[in-house]
């Protein structure tokens, strides 16, 4: 009978089992995007990585691809630098920004400043990198040449991660339950105090989940620190130097790459995303231990 | 009908004015019990807990039975294993028979769909969907084949008319069904019920979550249905059901144990005359 | 009457000094919000024309408007969307509807899109570059460059349906299977009207994204400015254009300017029209709780 063409269930339920099917198929197809890539990264630095041993990234005297010295620290340090300084000048911004918002500002006022974040956060890194490029970078170099430096990076990659960690620290700060705070006012705590001694406590986990996200993106920034950070393979002496990031460099010399160099260069990509990898998996790590 | 038989376009739809089922045309009137939906030794768990333990118990047709007793006895549990809702809830094992019709339920051969199309089911918490009423009242009936508009515009009318909504919302149909009353919003989903054309209601505290005003709106389409309808109504409110209610079933639950049926009969008997002591206690308001 | 006068003194200006720090911070936020704003919007209002949108540049950018660059980023949008929305949405659908949140599945694909979604953008684009490009032999291409977004969209299409999905409440779930519906015509019919704006939403903050890329398309849909003939050929995205003109083009800064304008005010309007979505959407939920 279910058979039967008659039966209207025939058509429904086949098309159950059928969305079914096409629903997994994508689902499938999503997961193996992740897998792909990282196939294709390893396929392309196997080339080298099969040859030569990988300390020599970190041992080779300098960063001449082409004749086969392939010292990566300065990047890599050039990477850390920047990110660094970004998270030191973006945190306690983007923390104040989100306590602004819960605790400080007016309702009214903290709707629009929570609308000027969130739009901050849709202005994309090659405006950053222009507008760095063009008024950061003369600034800085009226008061130290050449201006495109370690410190025109940090300040664009703060601006960029700024958003990430007042969004997350604001959602952390919403979510802890208004009787912590309740409670902690009738104690006749001051603000400060009951900020400090109740809201962080609580909102702890969101707000350090948030700041791994945004060194991630830190990491991985690419154009905007390339257009400020004058691209000098070098490991800064001050925050006046120019420095080249991990990222900048493969955007700087991909397009002329061919064979060890390029290789050399999904090496490089291979290690940002083990990075940013390694970053995600504490974040969830770190999630997890706290929740429990 | 065999649940196994296919329900088609034109069993939903055929063309006759008043109620969408007309007056015991379904079989005797209560007087005359015929059991439509035969209950036996029916146990349900969710994983390893046991909700309901041994029910067996018959639904007349054409009657309004009320089920009655106190919070987590096991009426909700009772009430869907009915029309088979349990299947949504995983760890969820039904013990035990249900035949609606004189066909077991619980088989795997046997048809949700034609199942869900005779026993329809009205839940706590007014539900129409965000769309408009027309919307509403459609949705069911495309699923189930009918898709003229001309068909689908007058279903959605008689409904409507049966229910007393009509008059309310007919100039209104392509207008949100949230912006309702919540007594409007109840009748509406009774009547989104009726679009199918079941033989039984199935209503889980249809008047709870209603102010009193709308409450004894909704109470009173309830036993203009009874005849109509067979109803299976959860309540607790005793005063609705001795009002309402043709039979009555008393649920109880012991402490950490499952549901149990402790009294079935007719309205008057369960109220007047309980043979338990738990039945009297609990109507009188001595327990639960 | 426990704190000495002191403390208490001391307590008060801590209070203070954080609230002070604390609007400090929100002034500078705010300023240099308002300092980009003025200073693209000095550097290039005065360049924008009905011509410079739909001239294609010449002289590398210098002279010229940027009308077959929109064209491309518009091409690469679309190749990008298609590939990414049919499969994110389903992917959200499988996994708000179909699978239980704690099989293995599930937890696997939400696992690697949670890691895709940290991929820095740059080595999108070598994946794009050494799959797309070389492997499958698109070249340098708008196709290669719009599927190479397509995966980097994929991760936020999907989380942001796949919470529209669950936020529908449950009870027009359980509703909609007493009035015997399928769960195919539940989810087709009922749950994505009901989710609608917030897949829409989701799908603005992807175009976003997508409108913002650079690094992911430097070598995977290419340079050239010219009015690409079909989805083979190469053609240029406009935050690249503002990348190449103030990186590689000596005079190109007020086009660039001009350029930056264009793309920062279509961002804007897309963000500000998919936050009313979302807000309006979560006005309508909370009245249906």
């Amino acid at each position: 009978m279910i058979w039967s063409k008659y039966n209207i269930f025939f058509r429904l339920r086949l098309t159950d089992s059928l969305l079914r099917g096409i629903l997994s198929m994508g689902a499938v197809i999503s997961a193996l995007v992740m897998l792909l890539i990282v196939i294709f990264l390893i396929l392309e630095s196997w080339s080298l990585l099969g040859r030569i041993s990988p300390a020599r990234f970190f041992t080779d005297t300098s960063w001449h691809p082409l004749e086969g010295a392939y010292h990566l620290m300065p990047m890599l340090a050039g990477t850390l630098y920047a990110s660094t300084g970004a998270l030191l000048l973006a945190i306690p911004l983007g923390i104040a920004s989100a306590l602004f918002i819960v605790y400080y500002a007016s309702p009214r006022l903290a709707k629009w400043y929570k609308r000027l974040v969130e739009l901050l956060a849709g202005i994309p890194s090659v405006v950053f990198g222009f507008w760095g490029l063009t008024t950061l970078v003369p600034l800085i170099n009226q008061i130290h040449p050449p201006g495109a430096s370690l410190l025109a990076a940090i300040l664009i990659l703060a601006l960029m991660i700024l958003p990430t960690i007042t969004l997350t620290a604001y959602s952390a700060l919403m979510a802890v339950p208004d009787e912590f705070l309740r409670n902690a006012t009738a104690l006749g705590l001051p603000r400060w105090g009951m900020i400090r001694g109740v809201a962080f406590p609580a909102a702890r986990t969101g707000i350090v989940a948030g700041i791994i996200l945004a060194t991630g993106r830190a990491i991985g920034e690419t154009m905007a620190v390339l257009m400020v950070a004058g691209n000098v393979v070098q490991y800064p002496d001050g925050l006046f130097d120019p420095i080249r990031t991990l990222a900048s460099n493969i955007a700087l010399e991909m397009a002329y790459a061919m064979g060890d160099h390029r290789a050399v260069l999904f090496v490089s990509g291979l290690l940002l995303m083990l990075m940013v990898m390694m970053l995600s998996g504490m974040a969830g790590w770190w999630g997890r231990g706290h929740r429990a | 009908m065999n649940p196994n038989k296919p329900v088609t376009a034109q069993a939903i739809s055929s063309k006759e004015g008043g109620f969408t089922l007309g007056p015991l045309q379904m079989g005797p009137a209560c007087c005359d019990p015929e059991p439509v939906i035969e209950v036996e030794n029916l146990s349900l768990r969710y994983g390893d807990k046991t909700a309901l333990d041994k029910v067996t118990l018959d639904i007349y047709r054409g009657c309004i039975t009320a089920l009655i007793g106190p919070s987590g006895c096991g009426k909700t549990s009772f009430l869907s294993a009915i029309n088979r809702l349990t299947d949504l809830i995983p760890n969820c094992v039904i013990g035990g028979h249900i035949r609606v019709d004189g066909q077991d339920i619980h088989t795997t051969e046997s048809n949700v769909q034609a199942l869900r199309q005779k026993v329809g089911m009205v839940f706590q918490k007014p539900t129409p969907f965000p769309l408009s009423i027309r919307r509403n009242l459609s949705l069911p009936l495309c699923e189930y084949g009918v898709t003229r508009r001309s068909e689908i515009d007058a279903i959605s009318e008689q409904v409507l008319r049966d229910v007393g909504l009509w008059d309310e919302v007919c100039d209104r149909l392509d207008t949100t069904a949230l912006a309702l009353s919540g007594g409007q919003q109840q009748r509406l989903c009774i009547a989104r019920a009726l679009t199918l054309r079941p033989k039984i209601l199935l209503m889980d505290e249809p008047c709870s979550a209603l102010d009193p005003m709308a409450s004894g709106v909704v109470e009173d389409l309830i036993s203009r249905l009874q005849g109509h309808y067979t109803i299976v109504i959860v309540t607790h409110n005793l005063a609705q059901a001795r009002r309402i209610a043709n039979y009555a079933a008393f649920f109880w639950v012991k402490e950490r144990a499952a549901g149990q049926l402790i009294e079935f009969g007719r309205c008057q008997h369960i109220f007047e005359s309980p043979t338990d002591p738990l039945t009297a206690a609990y109507i009188n308001g001595t327990r639960g | 009457m426990l704190k000495t006068n002191a403390r208490r003194w001391r307590h008060f200006y801590l209070d203070r000094l954080v609230q002070i720090f604390v609007y400090l911070a929100v002034l500078t936020v705010c300023a240099v919000f308002l300092w980009i704003l003025v200073d693209l919007l000095r550097g290039g209002f005065a360049h924008l024309s009905w011509n410079f949108l739909i001239e294609s540049p010449r002289d590398a950018g210098r002279a010229g408007g940027i009308g077959s660059i929109l064209v491309s980023t518009m091409l690469i949008l679309l190749v990008a969307l298609g590939a990414a929305l049919p499969l994110a949405w389903t992917t959200a659908a499988l996994l708000a509807e179909y699978v239980p949140a704690t099989s293995k599945f599930g937890m696997l694909v939400r696992y690697s899109l949670q890691v895709l979604a940290g991929v820095p953008s740059i080595v999108f684009g070598l994946f794009g570059n050494a799959f797309f490009s070389i492997y499958l032999g698109l070249g340098f291409s708008i196709l290669s460059g719009g599927l190479t977004l397509a995966c980097m969209l994929l991760p936020i299409l999907v989380s942001t349906a796949e919470a529209g999905l669950r936020a529908v409440p449950d009870s027009y779930r359980l509703s909609a299977a007493a009035l015997g519906m399928t769960r195919a015509a539940t989810l087709i019919r009922l749950l994505l009207p009901i989710a609608a704006p917030a897949l829409a939403a989701g799908l603005l903050l992807g175009i976003g994204r997508a409108v913002a890329e650079t690094a992911a398309l430097l070598f995977t849909s290419g340079y050239v400015d010219r009015m690409p003939g079909s989805l083979l050929d190469s053609g240029r995205a406009l935050a690249l254009h503002i990348f190449d003109l103030s990186m590689n083009v000596p005079g190109g800064d007020v086009p660039a300017y001009a350029s930056a304008l264009v793309l920062v005010a279509m961002l804007l309007c897309i963000n500000i029209f998919a936050m009313q979505l979302v807000q309006s959407w979560q006005r309508r939920n909370t009245i249906l709780e």
